[in-house]
């Protein structure tokens, strides 16, 4: 237990080496999530396309 | 090389197999990146346990500079040569390089404050980068600014190419003025000077960090080809039913013919 919470602690510094870690975490996970959540969107949007184009009629 | 990969659909099929490799590898290697810059690797004698901020510090600053160098030389490849997917390159790499500048800016503030005392000042290699975090988003600007997106990205790639003056002012900023900024301490001439047991979890994270944006380079290629063309299908699409009309109210008169 102890060994954690010194962990945690960061000798002192984890006001900062926190925060520098969860910054880059949420900013390059937020990226990636909006990129996918694009990308599915694109082919959805691709998908109805095609198929509005071609077996109608 | 170029000439070969700068085929759209070539680029779709490939990069369907390459893109989850690329995602998986990334994940994996920042997993183990992280486990090493935050468990495994030893407190820094002077800076004790700040210098792990190091880890994502300094891989975020090279991801910054060598995705913005990626950035002008697909621009000025869609300048002079207008490969179809050069143009897209640069679009889809820029916001990756903004968010990778932010990472770097943030992360130098949260290491300055305990170490130098101060979270910003305004010296010479801060203020270029924050300039790098400027161009980037001018150029994520520009490029969107325009309904035709052929003009977006011409506009966009000459940005691209005049921010280039930039690239070594920042490289050489710490050796060139006084600043609060250490001098480079891995890429200089005569070798890294830095301990292995640092070297390592830092060289991981930066593998993993370009792991990360050749997977989400690919991933938003696809998506702005994805656009594209759906928006020529749309056109198309606009076009299409009018003639179609004609043909129908010409079919009755068909019959009557034989």
């Amino acid at each position: 237990m102890g060994d954690i919470a010194a962990f945690l602690a960061m000798g002192g510094y984890a006001d900062f080496v926190w925060p520098a870690y969860g910054v880059a975490l949420v900013v390059l996970t937020g990226l990636a999530a909006d990129s996918w959540r694009r990308y599915r969107q694109s082919t959805v949007v691709l998908d109805r396309l095609q198929q509005r184009r071609r077996p109608r009629r | 090389m170029i000439n070969w990969l700068a085929n759209p659909s070539r680029f779709t099929r490939i990069s369907a197999r390459a893109l989850p490799w690329c995602g998986w590898t990334a994940a994996a290697a920042l997993c183990a990146g992280l486990f090493w810059s935050l468990v495994l690797a030893p407190p820094d004698y002077q800076q004790g346990d700040t210098v792990r901020i190091m880890f994502i510090h300094v891989p975020a600053a090279w991801m910054a500079l060598n995705i913005y160098l990626f950035v002008a030389v697909a621009s000025a490849v869609a300048l002079v040569w207008r490969h179809p997917l050069a143009e897209v390159a640069a679009r889809a790499a820029a916001p990756i390089g903004a968010a990778f500048t932010f990472v770097c800016l943030a992360t130098g503030s949260l290491w300055g404050r305990p170490m130098w005392g101060t979270w910003w000042v305004w010296d010479a290699r801060l203020t270029s980068v924050l300039i790098l975090f400027f161009l980037y988003l001018g150029h994520i600007a520009l490029v969107n600014a325009f309904d035709d997106p052929s003009r977006g990205g011409k506009a966009g790639s000459i940005l691209a190419l005049v921010g280039v003056v930039n690239l070594p002012i920042i490289k050489f900023s710490v050796d060139w003025w006084n600043t609060l900024h250490q001098s480079a301490s891995v890429m200089r001439i005569g070798g890294p000077r830095i301990d292995i047991s640092m070297l390592v979890p830092l060289l991981i994270m930066t593998a993993g960090f370009s792991l990360f944006f050749l997977a989400l380079l690919m991933l938003r290629m696809r998506t702005v080809l994805n656009e594209r063309k759906a928006g020529t299908l749309r056109l198309n699409a606009g076009v299409a039913p009018a003639p179609r009309p004609a043909r129908e109210r010409a079919m009755p008169a068909h019959p009557g013919r034989s």
